[in-house]
């Protein structure tokens, strides 16, 4: 692998040496000529809002805030942005786990929450058209009446919006079976930051020409803003029921995944808990688990009836022979939804037995999820701090949510080099720093571990193909090779570098 | 198993530096597809074998010039399968001698999904990951093994549908899926407007469809799944059930285009449009596939009113199989919108900066 080859071309813009306050007076103005005034904030205490999304470590005041209403003013604030060299981040319901949302301090904050209508949805064709504000779970709503739904369902569904699922190329409890936002998008029309109206995908299965639009979804609004997306609706099941089982130890439980898999089943659902989580989700919503089980799985099978029945018996007899020491099978959709309610409650449960939680967000290939959860225990004793594991088992996808109190001093801390060395971790082992939440602002350093510098300026060519001044959302999901450097010394602790023996440049 | 990535490298370097255009090729099966075939060829068969295959995880990694149909038989030992089912467009017997077969990374380059692609996904849906040169020569590793991976641009998922204009692919990661424990096909006289109501009728509930094709005035479908699925549905939806070899030769013959509708001379269009569209009306025979989304049209038909007519309905055409003139005059694939092809040539530029990975095989302009 080339390294320290060239210094990289395209370098983040430094907007540091704009003068603010006169800035701000013409900027201002000239965003009033193209939006209704109530569309625009400018206020602190209006803007105080938005300084960060769901990940409230970072906070940031941007400039001003456009609540734009329609496409028309999506494309006059990027066109005036763009004209006078404004970085623009793009904001759906805030509910980012890694700062992908959060403000530029020299830039405009562009909400698309108050584009919230679903305009068009046909159940014979099976696609609904929506715009970018729409919550995720309105889409299912609304098309429940024709015994279809969205399928993508991340933990925010109630109130995550379809754009940012888009940005995020968001995930859920299901995607193992049904897929990730880019297996359930036919189509998104975007807007340049040169304010062009660009149609990626249709209501086809295919478009000609290279397939931007897989390319754009996942891109963290570092390429374009969405304005209109067409989802693909999917069948409502006929009947879904889910198995919880108990294991002695986690080992057995990680045995068990890759045995249900290598029996031929994609699981509509596969969730492992470990001892923590339990504990700590079981007082909270009383959903029935087994709190002396080192790990308990959640399998869901869904389909028709008859597939069901086939599947949970397999299933079944899988667990049973991996030595699963309890196991129950729902036996109504009540029940159902409440052995999924305490993995659905994991983190609040979390928050309520810990002032501050920090959630992890690697994948790993699924053999090696036993000895992940073992090195997290190492951690723990290591930092001395808590850590509940969740993990999508069926995907790889961890969620360790490490417990910290951010009045100690120094437990943010150890919480961040705990975490870091969870990162390094996955990547070591095969994996990734991120299965579903994005790199955005948190992540940044992480990516310089995981991707060469060919890699990251291969990156940064693709966004000044869409971007060329560098002005949607800088800064987040893709780092420069400058900041890499820059940012090396962030995770510092006592004196070493979190990937020593990783490459870095 | 072999490791040409230095070699190449290499030859990419120079050849950069020279301006000498070049084409990657695995068997040439699908040499007849795309605008134009322009450069020294570079033969990607030597660079092959499985890197890693992992059932219960299932994903498996494989060199580009793998031949297709070793990574299927690799597969089926473990009672797994390709969920995209690609055409080959070459033999696909194990006992095939001559090295015509398809590869992995045409394959992937091509982007072409068969019959279950309604149902579970293309071949862009699979692509976990994948590693390439560029037109620099430079190796650049995107995604990964993993199901789930949003760290960067998903460059892996852009590469499927290529056509091998932005660099030459090392190897290729897929998710596989379990091979269905039963399938079944059944048989429907029908005429096409029939047919297509029925097809999105039936999408729309929770029934196990792998794969449907239309043809003179018959339909065909094929159930997958659980045993009691299949036969559930199949009570629910009648028709006469094919026998298994039958069935076997009918769908291997729709996706590598043996079926006697593919013969003869004319030029072969492909239509995707939204499955709801009601039967175009344009001159020549049609066979559809993917619940009414892909229709294949055998046409000598102006190429501007078919291009129309696909476009009307929110679709586009393809001119998949014809004569070199002809795609020379009408072009291969669907004119893109003004603003889309500078987009795609910057796109192209940006892995490509010196234009020499299969130029004009997608469109003339890159």
């Amino acid at each position: 692998m080339t390294k320290h080859r060239q210094h990289q071309a395209t370098h983040e813009q430094d907007f540091s040496d704009v003068g603010r306050a006169a800035f701000l007076r013409s900027l201002l103005a000239e965003l009033a000529s193209v939006v209704p005034r109530q569309a625009l904030l400018s206020a602190p205490e209006e803007l105080k809002a938005y300084e960060c999304d769901a990940l409230s470590a970072y906070r940031r005041m941007p400039l001003a805030v456009v609540l734009a209403e329609d496409e028309q003013q999506v494309i006059a604030v990027l066109q005036t942005c763009h004209r006078l060299g404004v970085p623009v981040v793009a904001r759906g319901a805030g509910t980012g786990l890694s700062g992908g949302a959060l403000p530029h301090p020299h830039g405009v904050l562009l909400s698309l929450a108050k584009m919230k209508k679903i305009l068009h949805l046909d159940p014979v064709a099976r696609v609904a058209v929506v715009q970018p504000g729409v919550r995720n779970l309105a889409i299912s709503e609304a098309a429940a009446a024709h015994g279809l739904y969205y399928a993508p369902d991340p933990s925010s569904q109630i109130a995550c919006s379809i754009g940012g699922n888009v940005a995020e190329n968001a995930g859920g409890l299901h995607c193992l079976k049904y897929g990730l936002t880019v297996h359930n998008v036919l189509r998104a029309r975007v807007v340049t930051i040169g304010g062009e109206i660009i149609e990626l995908g249709n209501h086809a299965l295919d478009a000609p020409g290279l397939d931007l639009l897989a390319l754009t979804i996942g891109s963290e609004g570092l390429l374009a803003v969405v304005t209109e997306v067409t989802v693909k609706l999917t069948p409502k099941p006929e009947l879904a029921q889910l198995i919880l089982a108990s294991f002695r130890t986690v080992e057995a439980a990680a045995a068990a995944v890759a045995a249900i898999i290598a029996a031929g089943i994609i699981p509509a659902g596969l969730e492992m808990m470990d001892k923590q989580a339990t504990a700590a989700v079981e007082p909270y919503v009383h959903a029935g688990y087994d709190l002396d089980a080192e790990a308990i799985l959640l399998c869901e099978s869904d389909g028709t009836a008859e597939e069901v029945a086939e599947e949970i018996a397999t299933m079944r007899a899988v667990l049973e022979r991996c030595g699963a020491s309890s196991l129950r099978v729902s036996t109504s959709e009540a029940e159902r939804l409440k052995f999924w309610a305490g993995r659905k409650a994991a983190f609040p449960a979390v928050g309520r037995i810990s002032p501050d939680y920090y959630c992890m967000d690697g994948t790993i290939p699924k053999k090696r999820l036993a000895e992940m959860l073992k090195a997290i225990a190492a951690m723990e004793k290591k930092y001395g701090l808590r850590c509940a594991n969740v993990f999508h088992a069926g995907d790889g996808n961890l969620h360790p949510l490490i417990m910290y109190d951010a009045a100690i001093a120094g437990e943010l801390q150890r919480t961040e080099a705990f975490g870091a060395e969870i990162l390094e971790l996955s990547v070591r082992l095969g994996g990734t720093i991120t299965g579903e939440h994005g790199v955005g602002y948190e992540k940044i350093g992480a990516m310089c571990v995981q991707f060469s510098a060919d890699e990251l300026a291969a990156f940064h060519r693709i966004k000044a193909a869409f971007d060329p001044q560098g002005l949607l959302n800088p800064g987040k999901a893709v780092p420069t090779l400058h900041r890499c450097a820059e940012l090396g010394g962030m995770h510092v602790h006592r004196g070493k570098l979190p990937f020593p023996e990783l490459e870095r440049f | 198993m072999g490791d040409l990535t230095q070699q190449w490298s290499e030859r990419i370097q120079s050849a950069a530096t020279s301006g000498q255009a070049l084409r990657w090729r695995g068997g040439g099966s699908k040499d007849f597809y795309g605008q134009q075939l322009a450069g020294e060829i570079v033969d990607t068969r030597g660079h092959c074998g499985i890197v890693a295959y992992e059932p219960s995880e299932l994903v498996i990694t494989a060199r580009s010039g793998t031949a297709l149909r070793d990574i299927e038989a690799a597969l089926a030992g473990e009672g797994q399968i390709l969920g995209f089912e690609p055409p080959h467009f070459g033999p696909q017997a194990n006992n095939a001698t001559h090295a015509t077969h398809a590869t992995l990374g045409g394959c992937i380059a091509a982007g072409l999904s068969g019959p279950r692609r309604a149902a579970v996904g293309a071949v862009r849906d699979f692509v976990l990951g994948l590693r390439l040169l560029d037109g620099a020569g430079r190796m650049l590793k995107f995604g990964g093994q993993v199901m789930k991976n949003v760290a960067g641009f998903d460059v892996s998922r852009l590469m499927a549908g290529s056509l091998g204009t932005l660099g030459l692919f090392l190897d290729i990661s897929l998710k596989v899926l379990p091979k269905p424990r039963a399938e079944l096909s059944l048989r429907f006289e029908m005429p096409q407007c029939n047919a297509l109501d029925t097809l999105n009728g039936w999408a729309g509930k929770s029934l196990p469809i792998s794969a449907s094709c239309w043809c003179a005035e018959e339909l065909v479908v094929r159930l997958s799944g659980a045993h009691t699925a299949v036969d559930a549905a199949r009570r629910q939806l009648g028709g006469e059930a094919l026998h298994t070899a039958e069935a076997t030769a009918c769908w291997t013959g729709w996706r590598e285009q043996q079926a006697d509708f593919f013969a003869g001379e004319l030029p072969l269009w492909r239509l995707a449009v939204p499955s709801v569209v009601p039967p175009l009306q344009l001159h020549g025979e049609q066979l559809i596939e993917w619940g009414g989304s892909l229709r294949w049209l055998k046409s000598g038909a102006a190429a501007e009113s078919i291009r129309q007519a696909a476009a009307q309905v929110g679709g586009h055409a393809t001119l998949f199989r014809a004569a070199q003139d002809r795609k020379q005059e009408a072009g291969v694939f669907h004119p893109l919108p003004h603003q889309m092809l500078a987009l795609q040539r910057r796109i192209k530029h940006s892995f490509d900066p010196h234009g020499i990975c299969n130029p004009g095989r997608m469109y003339r302009e890159f």
